[in-house]
């Protein structure tokens, strides 16, 4: 009988440390799945942040460094600077990239620098405690916006795939989602695309990915699936927003 | 004198809870109290504790390795914590969900089915109260009255769960005082 | 207002707010979140500001702005955050603005642990950013030291014009003590329009004021040093703080110890006591400016033969203690930076072999 379904070599035996219902494990699954499929795991190096995934080194099996918060675009445009012929890579939750580490992220991807970014938008800062993250949806309770996000005193939640598409350099920006298979394969294929890019020779490259914190979010896996899909999706639309000419 | 509890269980259990009811009541007997939590991204999923020191001098370590008493509320904490404590001690174990034993022929252990008794009383999510309620009437670390008065006040701003609570600490204490 | 059991960090918020400062920035960080996630709360509550910024070293100067414009402000965060906020505050120190600063130390170097540590002690007392500076350092024992602390800080750092540093620990910010809190506000300083850009309409002031650290001219430079150090100086006359434990009597060893180790070190001199063995201890209530004659005094007392500093570091304050012994008597170090607070017996074991 032929093997339908295998282990990724890039993925370890470790279980993980995430909560139930959390789509970090699955993300981490994907992204290992496309460096086996694209055979690079030889020369494959991530970066994990400061975050819920500050550990997802134990989970691959490949090279990986440690960023400090929101430094991981610095850290990996040294690497890609210095050994161009590795697959660099980042792995950002929203508070690493998007608050304590825009500056980086935006100038890495306007440098045109040549790795990718896995940008794990779940609206909170998970590993804190769920404080709000600069993606909380207007309105959305969290430990530091108790009474919801007031837009009017901290502005509209940043669409972080949009901002960057904004840039002239970047090749390829995509959101996608990770909550239910029919967008966890669109998922895969926006990440194996990235990393296609990145092989390339081409510029900057990053995938958004909705996710989500059902911990912090004080529900149940299943009910974050479904407020996901009707929230976070309509705010935060799936797609390829920046490809190559 | 001077006595430290560790409350145990998992994550959910209302452990934090407990213990913070149970320093209060120290503190409204006049008694000098520290409580100190696990705290951090391993409270996940894993085993939550603190552990509540009270005394009547002011708490010079507040870091105790060998608690006096036990309350374990998961098998986890049972096994992890009653070797650590010390002879004498009162260990109350969650017998609905722990089938073990604490394995110790010099404490005094008390089994209290409090997830059962809970559920009898409408919700496991006052087995915890059970479970500080049949630990107080053991102890007798603090009065029971005063304890009743800070289950109250703990949840004064939800009145209407202040009967269930209430009726779960004299479970407890039924059991304490039966067993 | 009677006693209340509060977690030292919704404690330091609560401190804060009675002491009259309303305007609060921070980051998340653990162990020191609540503090944010408490003030998110209750700032809107007092009409105050609160506000998540998107980074430490974003919030170091937004406290440079809301200090420079005369607010009273202040922040919490943890080691690494203060890292990043270690520029600002050198940039504040010498642009002389009032801040309050809150280190709840974690365990280092790098991301470290989460655990009670006491790492940041030169960091603290010695610098961090660049630059000739000091801050005003103080290190409580407990949640109620805590409180008392956050709300002498902020007439210090006026008195001063110099930020003020907290340095807490993980254990201080997470456990809950009884505390009671003074009730009455600390009214701000009137002169603040001589330097703040409070804007010159507020008090019709004639000329404008600049909040700045650049001096390119040597001499206006060298002016500018001495005159800070002049201030450093008289904070090492008017500000030093401690407290004396078991030294009335004669004792064979002087433990050197502060924040929430010392209270390890009280338990575990009251064994000694039962021992028959004496054992005394000075407490550091300020690290900078440092008790450096009380230590000095303590030592040079007939019957001690050594001096120990215990700290939750691989060694950090001892130099300090070394500094002040002055070489009365040998100077021991004991510490851990791993997270583990040593027990009250792990202590006598190491403080013993010192009195023979
Ligand atoms: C300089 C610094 N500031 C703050 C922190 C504390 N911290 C750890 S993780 C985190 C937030 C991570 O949130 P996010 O990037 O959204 O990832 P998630 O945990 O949700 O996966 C913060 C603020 C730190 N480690 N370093």
């Amino acid at each position: 009988m032929a093997k339908t379904f295998k282990k990724t070599a890039a993925l370890s035996d470790q279980h993980t440390h995430y909560c139930p219902g959390c789509t970090h494990g699955v993300i981490h699954r994907l992204v290992a799945e496309v460096i086996d499929e694209l055979d690079v795991r030889g020369r494959a190096v991530g970066i994990a942040p400061v975050g819920c995934a500050v550990l997802a080194y134990n989970y691959f099996t490949f090279d990986f460094q440690e960023a400090a918060h929101g430094r991981a675009p610095a850290v990996a445009t040294g690497i890609k600077r210095v050994r161009p012929d590795l697959i660099v890579f980042t792995y950002q939750g929203d508070g690493d990239l998007a608050s304590i580490g825009m500056g980086e992220i935006i100038h890495s991807a306007n440098r045109g620098e040549k790795f990718t970014s896995i940008f794990v938008n779940n609206t909170v800062y998970g590993m804190t405690g769920g404080q709000m993250a600069p993606t909380t949806l207007s309105d959305q309770r969290t430990t530091t916006s108790p009474s919801g996000r007031d837009v009017a005193d901290v502005g509209m939640p940043i669409k972080v795939a949009e901002l960057i598409s904004a840039l002239e350099t970047p090749a390829y920006i995509a959101r996608q989602s990770a909550i239910k298979p029919k967008y966890i394969v669109r998922a895969k294929k926006a990440i194996k695309k990235a990393f296609q890019y990145q092989l390339e020779n081409r510029c900057f490259s990053l995938v958004e990915i909705v996710s989500t914190c059902p911990t912090n979010w004080g529900m149940t896996p299943i009910e974050a699936v479904k407020w996901t899909e009707e929230s976070m999706h309509a705010y935060y639309p799936l797609g390829e927003i920046k490809t190559p000419e | 004198m001077q006595s430290e509890v560790m409350f145990a269980g998992f994550g959910g259990q209302g452990i934090l809870l407990i213990g913070d009811i149970f320093a209060h009541a120290a503190m409204e007997e006049g008694r000098e109290v520290a409580w100190i939590p696990s705290y951090g991204p391993e409270m996940r999923g894993g085993t939550a504790y603190c552990l509540v020191v009270t005394s009547d001098r002011p708490i010079g370590s507040p870091i105790i390795r060998n608690p006096m008493h036990l309350v374990a509320m998961n098998r986890p904490s049972l096994e992890k914590f009653a070797p650590m404590v010390k002879t004498n001690g009162v260990v109350v174990v969650n017998s609905s969900l722990i089938p073990i034993r604490a394995d110790r022929s010099d404490v005094d252990e008390l089994l209290v089915p409090a997830n059962d008794i809970a559920k009898d009383l409408g919700t496991t999510k006052v087995a915890n109260i059970v479970a500080l309620g049949a630990f107080v009437a053991r102890s007798k670390i603090v009065g029971f009255d005063i304890l009743r008065q800070c289950v109250k006040a703990m949840f004064a701003a939800k009145e209407k769960l202040i009967p269930i609570n209430l009726e779960a600490l004299e479970q407890g204490k039924k059991v304490a005082e039966e067993a | 207002m009677g006693k209340v059991l509060m977690k030292g960090n919704e404690a330091i918020g609560e401190a804060a707010i009675k002491a009259g400062c309303f305007n609060y920035f921070a980051y998340p960080i653990t162990p020191q979140s609540e503090v944010a996630e408490y003030l998110s709360r209750r700032m809107p509550e007092v009409g105050g500001v609160f506000l998540q910024g998107e980074s430490e070293v974003a919030v170091g100067y937004m406290l440079f702005g809301a200090a420079g414009c005369g607010a009273r402000v202040f922040t919490t965060s943890s080691s690494p955050g203060i890292s990043l906020m270690s520029e600002a505050l050198s940039y504040i120190s010498s642009a002389q603005l009032p801040a309050v600063f809150v280190n709840i130390v974690r365990g280092g170097p790098g991301l470290g642990g989460i655990l009670p540590s006491q790492a940041d002690y030169f960091q603290a007392t010695k610098g961090g950013g660049h630059g000739d500076y000091r801050l005003l350092v103080l290190a409580p024992d407990g949640v109620q030291e805590a409180v008392e602390m956050v709300m002498m800080a902020f007439p210090l750092a006026e008195k001063y014009r110099n930020p003020v540093m907290i340095l807490g620990d993980g254990l201080i910010g997470q456990m809950m003590e009884p505390v009671e809190f003074p009730d009455h506000l600390i009214s701000e300083p009137s002169n603040k329009d001589d330097w703040a850009t409070s804007g010159m309409d507020t008090r019709n002031r004639k000329d404008r004021n600049l909040v700045k650290s650049l001096f390119l001219n040597a001499e206006l430079l060298e002016e500018h040093n001495r005159f800070l150090k002049a201030k450093y100086d008289r904070m090492k006359q008017e500000e030093i703080r401690y407290e004396s434990y078991n030294t009335d009597g004669d004792y064979k060893v002087l433990i050197v110890s502060y924040g929430i180790i010392s209270r390890v070190c009280r338990t575990a001199i009251d064994m000694f006591k039962t021992e028959g063995l004496e054992v005394g201890m000075i407490r550091p209530q300020t690290l900078f400016p440092f008790p450096e004659n009380a230590i000095k005094e303590a030592v040079s007392k007939s019957g001690c033969k050594a001096a120990i500093s215990i700290e939750l570091s691989m060694g950090q304050m001892v130099e300090d203690v070394e500094r002040s012994v002055q070489g009365v008597c040998p100077v021991h170090w004991y510490g851990k930076a791993g997270g583990d607070v040593p027990t009250p017996e792990e202590i006598m074991g190491v403080v013993k072999p010192l009195s023979k």
